[in-house]
């Protein structure tokens, strides 16, 4: 039928997400926030600490509930979908947590290979062997494997969050600051692997971060939340021509601009 | 005026919370009845709760039954049976730990025990997002978590009590025999002569629903908790408190239910 000369069908984005807000009490954290995110793009969000970043995520993946507007996953409206409808559109999720949150009742290994064991009912022999080679890509070796995440330091374990999140090769995979903690060298490792992670899997990733330099190397697109709102988006090169005052103010991380931080000095 | 008004607004807000605590915990005690019941069951944790909830809480149950049956035996011997003693004492040992003191006392143990190691366990895991983070995996944590507790602690509680029985009567006997000079055979003839299925019976149903009721609240209160430390540590004495009053109140309504006089 193609002679037809049909138009090409609209592409779907993977996530969109139209005048969200959410708040705390009286909190306004979200407010009429648009965000969309296209399938095999690799989108970074900026933005001051407690802005929301998290908590756009977390809307996402269902695990707070957006007081109003509309999250579409695939072009399906998450509200509207039966609970077990939502969680198979989420299987095709995976996220580092921003403080990794591990299973402390489990080995390293028993975390990274989870998922696997849980769902993919696959053996233990196997999960592990799959477990060693995520953690290997993510610079930790075999002696990690069998400790419990207690007993790692904090760059460590975010390291043990990001093989997790990778271990099902998910479609979609939110990176919560994945680079903080980590020394600069490390940090580049881990901006490789997301970068081969979206490139050669075709994931989608959306990754929070206040490393600029992460940034400019993961991103194809870098939006700034301020104000529980998108108030830029744009590619890494629009980001260093752009006059929006927000946005260079942030990226040249500088105190003095529009954005005020409320930090109360003593009088 | 005013001072009745804010009484009137506080007693307001307290019958009102009192109504969205209970609301709350009815639809979280309905999805986990959904959750055990329906696949996928996660025999490994259901296992390791069974052993945790069965095995480890043996010697509590063991000590407190055992001491509950010699302490009945001596009061009722020196309360108010010293005249046809030897029928009396046996037969109210049986009844007193079957009824009301095996299934009570080894639930306010568990209470104490397994409630709050649950509460303060999902309460860590919910606090350090380590709960957001098996919905992520696409392993729900009412599957995962909670409904392996509650079916042990429905499934353990009563075999913990049939062990309590045996336990409480042995102390009756013991007491009996050895300190009141009771004869041997004349108080186990007592014993089983006395002996009626109907008391087992609704003290290990009291059992069950100890059991149930220990492992939801001590899951509730875990997973409802927040803020850090001091919010696990709330969420565990409300596991146990709250536990514990329940039983309570629970066990003189199922002894109506079932005894109804
Ligand atoms: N569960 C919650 N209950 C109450 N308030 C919350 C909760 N989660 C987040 N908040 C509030 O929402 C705001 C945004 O939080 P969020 O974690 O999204 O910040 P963020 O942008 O990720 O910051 P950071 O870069 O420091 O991680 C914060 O002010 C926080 O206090
Ligand atoms: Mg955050």
């Amino acid at each position: 039928m193609a002679f037809f000369g049909r138009k090409e069908k609209p592409v779907v984005p993977k996530i969109r997400m139209e005048k969200v807000c959410k708040a705390f009490g009286k909190k306004h954290v979200l407010q009429d926030l648009d965000l969309t995110v296209n399938t095999g793009e690799s989108l970074v969000i900026i933005g001051g600490s407690g802005t929301g970043k998290s908590v756009t995520l977390k809307c996402i993946l269902g695990l707070l509930k957006a007081d109003s507007g509309q999250i579409e996953i695939d072009g399906q409206d998450m509200a509207k979908l039966s609970r077990r409808e939502r969680e198979k559109v989420l299987t095709q999720f995976g996220m580092l947590f921003q403080n990794a949150a591990l299973f402390d009742s489990l080995t390293v290994w028993e975390n990274v290979a989870f998922s696997l064991i849980q769902n993919k009912k696959m053996n233990r022999k196997e999960a592990r062997k799959i477990a060693v080679k995520k953690l290997a890509q993510v610079g930790l070796g075999r002696d990690v494997a069998d400790v419990y995440p207690a007993d790692l330091s904090g760059g460590m374990r975010k390291r043990v969050g990001l093989a997790r999140a990778i271990a099902t090769d998910p479609a979609v995979i939110f990176f919560d600051e994945p680079t903080t903690g980590l020394d600069p060298i490390m940090s580049d490792v881990i901006n490789e692997l997301i970068v081969k992670t979206v490139k050669e899997l075709g994931a989608t990733a959306l990754t929070i971060t206040h490393d600029m330099n992460s940034a400019r190397k993961i991103a194809d697109r870098i939006a700034m939340l301020y104000e529980g709102k998108i108030i830029w988006i744009g590619t890494v090169k629009e980001l260093d021509k752009t006059k929006n005052p927000y946005v260079r103010q942030f990226v040249a991380g500088s105190a003095s601009g529009p954005i005020q931080m409320e930090v109360k000095v003593p009088q | 005026m005013r001072i009745e008004l804010t009484f009137i607004n506080k007693l307001g807000r307290v019958v009102l919370n009192f109504f969205e605590a209970a609301g709350k915990l009815g639809i979280f005690c309905g999805e986990t009845v959904y959750h055990c019941v329906t696949p996928p069951f996660y025999l490994k944790s259901l296992g390791r709760q069974l052993i945790e909830i069965g095995f480890y809480s043996l010697p509590v149950v063991a000590l407190t039954t055992l001491f509950s049956g010699m302490v009945i035996a001596l009061q009722t011997y020196t309360g108010f049976a010293q005249l046809s003693a030897e029928g009396a004492v046996a037969m109210v040992v049986l009844v007193a730990v079957t009824r009301e003191l095996a299934p009570v006392m080894a639930g306010l143990m568990v209470a104490g025990r397994i409630g709050a190691a649950m509460a303060a366990e999902i309460g860590t895991m919910r606090v350090t997002e380590q709960i957001d983070a098996l919905s992520t995996l696409s392993v729900n944590p009412f599957k995962y978590l909670i409904a392996p507790r509650v079916l042990a602690g429905v499934l353990m509680l009563p075999v913990l009590v049939f062990i309590g029985d045996i336990i409480g009567i042995c102390g009756g006997y013991m007491i009996g025999v050895y300190k009141l000079d009771f004869n041997a055979t004349t108080y186990l003839m007592n014993t089983w002569q006395y002996l009626k299925p109907m008391d087992i019976i609704s003290g290990l149903t009291k059992a069950a629903v100890f059991g149930f009721i220990i492992t939801l609240l001590g899951c509730y209160n875990g997973f409802q908790s927040k803020g850090g430390a001091q919010g696990v540590g709330q969420a565990t004495t409300n596991a146990v408190v709250s536990a514990s009053i329940l039983i309570l109140i629970f066990n003189y309504i199922l002894t109506e239910i079932f005894f109804n006089v």
